[in-house]
């Protein structure tokens, strides 16, 4: 029964009355029940509080009342954005009894536009990683083969609605997080322009960076959690005025004459053979919708990897300074303060974590700034200008996501570097701040899903919607 | 070699974080690796470029900077200090601090 759910699907149905929001969030805990067992992809679940919420919508059915946009829709939201009263662990071990005080603005926005939150999901710890194995508490598995990973870092987000456990999920996204593993995961995967969503409540990994965004089965979907989650908030001082367009009003809209950027430089080598075939059927959708393909260049795009790994590692080094034993989360007891402090960051951080702490640090120390943290910057701004350049030329730029199909558990594990180059064509949008979406661009061997990345100029959401849009209605799944 | 091992522990002791030998081995060994990559950044001129710290425009963020100073309720206090480690409200707890 919970395959299939559209967000107007239940709408529908919770106003026809064919179901209640109780019995529609009650089957959903029977199907998470009967899966995640084997997926390992939801870490706790809240149905108490689901059952305050469906209890209010069921109401609001009962005495014929308007339903809000997200009524009776079963969400889940990863493990590093903060739920009031549920345990939010970030995957680590150091936050393994953690239990926010607070709502993250983009969670109390959703349940008051009448979603229904069953549970947190798991992820790489504190969202660093591309294949969720990095979590304390297990791998995910790949719901469309469960020999694969589901990517990363929001693997557990995309795989519950990929899986059919819940009709929408929040992720974030910080180098490729929510792109990826909605690639990897064959699903629509929405990172927003930096500062469309609140991250007050988000869990910090580095601040310059961090998104929340969306994920669904549809990109109408993807369009409407957006929009409630989008928007000004008081709490996070890089959430911007910019008014937030109807994004579901504008999908519709033609996209003939529209001037799209291939980047040569986002088809070089190590790009697996069935990506490509699959990206450039995308790409020849998109000239049978009538769009205008035009060759760029966006030539500091090899230098992203090696500019993000600096920045990222820099701001979570600081950021994770407040895991010290003290205020929550692990404490490792010592007599002293300062070996109460390394034993606690010692033993509760994983190996992932610990390494870029290391790295952050090393780059940030002294003598090494300026070589390190200042021209990763520097390079920052080289980038941001290959995207401002592009979008003078085109209106919108097409990519793979991945250059790579989701790989097999444990493949690779072994070697860091490697695992950051699997991010090549994610994050350079993440260091520009543009908006980026991934949709499904059919499967290799019909079992390995490939994502096609479409890139935005800031703030330029609906348009990639749109074209998001358009591409999925004229088949881009099934390629 | 980019990073030695001198390097490791001075910067997990600026991080405060115990590291065993086999962690200490693997991670010096690993960085250098990435840190050997990274240094492909070297082959662009960056003299002229202004670094950039975060990628909002000013008049994105000139109502942030410029808000009003109101107070809002945050009784959140009880509910921090049930979850910390070692509560003794209204205080956290710690080990004695001892002169390094």
């Amino acid at each position: 029964m919970t395959a299939n759910w559209t967000i107007d699907g239940v709408k529908e149905a919770l106003a026809t009355k064919k179901v209640s929001a109780r019995e529609l969030t009650a089957d959903f805990y029977a199907q998470i029940k009967a899966k995640n067992p084997e997926l390992n992809a939801f870490l706790t679940l809240s149905p108490e509080r689901a059952r305050r919420q469906t209890d209010r919508i069921d109401a609001l059915v009962a005495g014929a009342k308007a339903l809000p946009p997200l009524a009776g829709v079963p969400v889940a939201v990863k493990d590093v954005i903060s739920t009031r009263g549920i345990k939010t662990t970030c995957g680590s071990k150091i936050l393994q009894n953690y239990i926010p005080p607070y709502d993250a603005t983009a969670v109390e926005r959703l349940e008051a536009a009448g979603a229904v939150i069953l549970g947190k999901t798991n992820c790489d710890e504190f969202a660093m990683g591309s294949s969720n194995e990095n979590s304390a508490y297990g791998p995910v598995k790949n719901p469309l083969s469960t020999d694969r990973v589901p990517g990363g870092s929001s693997g557990g987000s995309a795989a519950v609605v990929a899986a059919g456990l819940a009709v929408a999920s929040l992720g974030t996204d910080t180098g490729g997080s929510i792109r990826q593993p909605g690639s990897f995961c064959g699903i629509p995967a929405m990172m927003g322009s930096y500062g469309r969503v609140s991250r007050y409540g988000l869990i910090a990994f580095a601040s310059s960076l961090d998104r929340i965004g969306p994920f669904a089965n549809n990109v109408k979907d993807v369009a409407a959690i957006l929009e409630v989650i989008a928007g000004r908030d008081p709490h996070d001082s890089t959430s911007t005025t910019a008014a937030v367009p109807d994004y579901r009003g504008e999908l519709g809209k033609p996209v003939e004459g529209l001037r799209l950027g291939i980047p040569k430089e986002y088809f070089g080598q190590g790009m697996d053979m069935g990506v490509r075939k699959k990206i450039e059927a995308g790409i020849e959708v998109f000239k049978k919708l009538g769009c205008e393909l035009v060759e760029i260049r966006m030539p500091h795009t090899d230098y992203a990897i090696a500019a993000y790994y600096i920045i990222a590692t820099a701001e979570a080094s600081s950021n994770l300074a407040r895991y010290d034993g003290v205020r929550y989360g692990l404490r490792v007891d010592d007599e002293a303060l300062l070996s109460m402090y390394r034993k606690t960051r010692g033993a509760g951080f994983g190996a992932e974590v610990k390494r870029r702490i290391v790295l952050g640090t090393y780059v940030l120390s002294a003598g090494y700034y300026d070589a390190y943290y200042l021209k990763g910057q520097k390079v920052r701004s080289l980038i941001a200008q290959d995207f401002r350049d592009a979008f003078i030329k085109v209106d919108a730029i097409l990519t793979p996501t991945s250059p790579v199909p989701p790989f097999k558990l444990g493949e690779r594990t072994d070697d860091p570097l490697q695992m950051y180059l699997a991010d090549i064509y994610t994050v350079t949008g993440s260091l520009a701040g543009v908006p980026g979406i991934s949709v499904p661009c059919g499967k290799i061997d019909r079992r390995l899903p490939v994502g096609l990345q479409i890139f935005g100029p800031a703030f330029g959401e609906a348009r990639v919607l749109q074209l998001a849009h358009a591409f999925e209605l004229a088949g881009g799944a099934t390629l | 070699m980019k990073i030695s091992r001198e390097d490791v522990l001075r910067v997990a002791e600026l991080a405060y974080l115990d590291l065993s030998e086999d962690e200490l081995q693997r991670y010096r060994a690993q960085i250098d690796e990435i840190l050997e990559y990274i240094g492909k950044l070297n082959e662009l001129d960056t003299s002229h470029v202004e670094p950039m710290a975060q990628v909002l425009s000013d008049d994105q963020t000139a109502d942030a900077t410029l808000r009003e100073d109101l107070i809002v309720p945050c009784a959140v206090a009880e509910d921090v200090l049930k979850h910390a480690p070692d509560p003794e409200p209204p205080y956290f707890r710690v080990p004695k601090v001892i002169e390094r």
